[in-house]
């Protein structure tokens, strides 16, 4: 099933980074370049997210607490201890988000559904609180500055464009590696717990702990995109975690389509571009965003990836409805009494 | 014949109502015990308890004899106890192949291997196929569970809980719902299977109830009021005036 039509995926890909490669060189101003990388840093860490929320269930408003971890961690970590090297910093970043994930869990997780995310909203709001207020660590509102991007072994990537392929061969590496998450046997338990966590309990699985190690996980993940969001600024402030950013990151989820991964990237650039190109044209342009949000939900539940599935398969000429927004989000599928 | 399964003085409260309420009984390795009751006697609650869904409220659960009161459900699962459920409860989403691999999978340490793909344990697969041939159901093999219907649904149920070759098989009303004749579909598979499991089963149909199990226990009110062979309970006044309505 994998394998045929694969290649049509492969020369869709290639093409794809063929395009993104030679973005930078082929005369797009800076401006679009560098909105271009903000893409992939969102894109990454909404993966991470889709992680959780289409793979295992969990609808987290905490992913932006993860990745503001990351990148105040390397950013105090420059600023303060003189740690401001490129691998100690993407390992700090990875160290940082599994970390708060790690404490997020023991008390996010002993809540489920709705309880859940009502306890990780919390949750990112005292990550929120740390930042704004501890001014001593954090600057306060006034954030960190005064770190610069590090040098990638012998690359400079200081400069625009080769901070930008930074970012892409780091998307790619993510895209890979949740990717081979998900269809390893680890990934289908993920899945299992998504659908039926009472069965898996009664199949022998621990579903705490599966849980657990998808938060970890996404946390790290989150940490190492912060990290880079953190270089990419060259400053880092409490709006880097807070609510709204976590709520953005569930939209780009959602956008991009629930447990599409690589739609993420499309989601991202809608979220980037939208934004920043309305906001150039009106003061309300958050009005307008808002309703082209409430569009796409309406008329594509399953996100860009869902809606591109289903026009493929309208046009091969069979019926295809989409699925109910709650019923991906909240695991509603009038299975489980 | 050792034991498989002991309650001792099991009492499970909701708030002020008694469910369960001094419940004691033995269930030998190998034996085919059914428990019968009228709508309402605990029936489930009690599987409940048994896989370690619902904490008890006193008294204690033995399993394999080993005292398992306190151990949470997969633990529980882990020593060799699989369950159906009521009303169907798979991952429906998941292709049927998937969510036989996920019962087959549950025991194994590469449940945890998180990077290399499923497409190398062939094994798993072939054996989940091989499980599903033995009721027809191959040609069903890549479907998502939804797209089911309800008696195929139920089928692979107990496949699932049969996968795991537990030591103990809590089978809760697994004809609900069936027509006759995929209920004696049902049937056959719990009466062929020879692999020497113990299995609870939970049952209205009484003509499922005296064709599989040896022995049975009765429920009334959270109270077990019988427990005794075929014969035994047939004869015993107490449930017939109760349960049977003295029809048998």
């Amino acid at each position: 099933m994998i394998a045929r039509g694969s290649w049509k995926w492969v020369a869709l890909a290639a093409i794809g980074l063929a395009v993104v490669l030679a973005l930078p060189r082929a005369g797009v101003p800076p401006f679009y370049v560098s909105l271009l990388t903000q893409t992939w840093i969102y894109a990454m860490v909404a993966m991470s997210l889709d992680l959780l929320v289409g793979f295992t269930g969990l609808v987290s408003f905490a992913q932006a607490a993860f990745f503001g971890a990351g990148a105040y961690a390397v950013a105090i970590a420059a600023t303060r201890y003189a740690h401001a090297d490129f691998a100690t910093g993407i390992v700090i970043g990875l160290v940082a988000g599994a970390f708060i994930a790690a404490i997020f869990g023991l008390v996010a997780l002993r809540a489920e559904g709705v309880g859940f995310i009502i306890i990780t909203i919390a949750l990112n709001q005292i990550m929120w609180g740390l930042a704004y207020q501890w001014v001593s660590m954090s600057g306060g509102d006034n954030g960190i500055t005064g770190f610069v991007r590090p040098k990638v072994g012998p690359f400079d990537v200081s400069g625009n464009s080769g901070f930008y392929y930074l970012c892409v061969a780091f998307l790619i590496l993510m895209l890979v590696l949740l990717v081979a998450i998900t269809r390893s046997p680890f990934g289908l338990v993920l899945r299992g717990v998504r659908e039926t966590p009472r069965r898996m309990r009664a199949l022998g699985y621990n579903v705490w702990l599966y849980r657990y190690l998808a938060l970890l996980i996404a946390g790290a993940l989150a940490g190492v995109a912060g990290v880079l969001f953190a270089w990419y600024n060259q400053f880092v402030g409490p709006g880097d975690l807070d609510l709204s950013l976590s709520t953005q990151l569930l939209i780009i989820v959602i956008l991009g389509g629930i447990g599409s991964l690589y739609g993420q990237i499309l989601g991202a650039g809608i979220v980037v571009f939208l934004s920043n190109g309305l906001s150039a044209l009106t003061q309300r342009w958050e009005l307008i965003l808002g309703a082209i949000y409430f569009v796409i939900v309406m008329y594509a539940p399953d996100g860009l990836v869902g809606l591109g599935h289903r026009i493929v398969r309208r046009i091969r000429g069979k019926r295809a409805a989409a699925p109910r927004i709650e019923s991906q989000l909240l695991g509603v599928t009038g299975e489980e009494s | 014949m050792s034991e498989c399964l002991t309650l001792t003085n099991v009492h499970k409260r909701f708030g002020s109502l008694r469910v369960l309420e001094d419940v004691c009984f033995t269930v030998a390795a190998g034996e085919r015990r059914g428990i019968i009751g009228p709508n309402g006697a605990g029936k489930s609650t009690l599987f409940n308890i048994i896989s370690g869904e619902l904490p008890l409220t006193a008294g204690t659960v033995k399993l394999l004899g080993r005292d398992v009161s306190r151990m949470p459900a997969h633990g529980r699962a882990r020593m060799g106890l699989s369950r159906t459920f009521q009303t169907t409860t798979l991952f429906p989403r998941l292709s049927v192949v998937e969510n036989l691999i996920l019962a087959l999978q549950a025991g194994s340490s590469d449940r945890f291997q998180c990077i290399l793909p499923r497409s190398r344990y062939r094994d798993r697969h072939d054996a989940a196929i091989e499980l599903l041939s033995r009721v027809g159901l191959e040609s069903r093999a890549d479907l998502a569970v939804e797209a089911l219907g309800y008696g195929e649904k139920r089928q692979i149920e107990i496949l699932m809980a049969i996968a795991q070759r537990p030591k103990l098989l809590l089978l809760d009303e697994p004809t609900a719902g069936l027509p006759q004749s995929d209920a004696s579909l049902v049937t056959e598979m719990l009466k062929r299977d020879k692999s020497g499991m113990t299995m609870v089963l939970i049952e209205h149909d009484m003509s499922v109830v005296f064709d599989v199990v040896e022995r049975l226990t009765v429920l009334h009110y959270g109270r077990v009021i019988a427990d005794g062979t075929l014969e035994e309970i047939r004869a015993d006044a107490n449930v017939q005036e109760i349960y049977l309505g003295g029809k048998l």
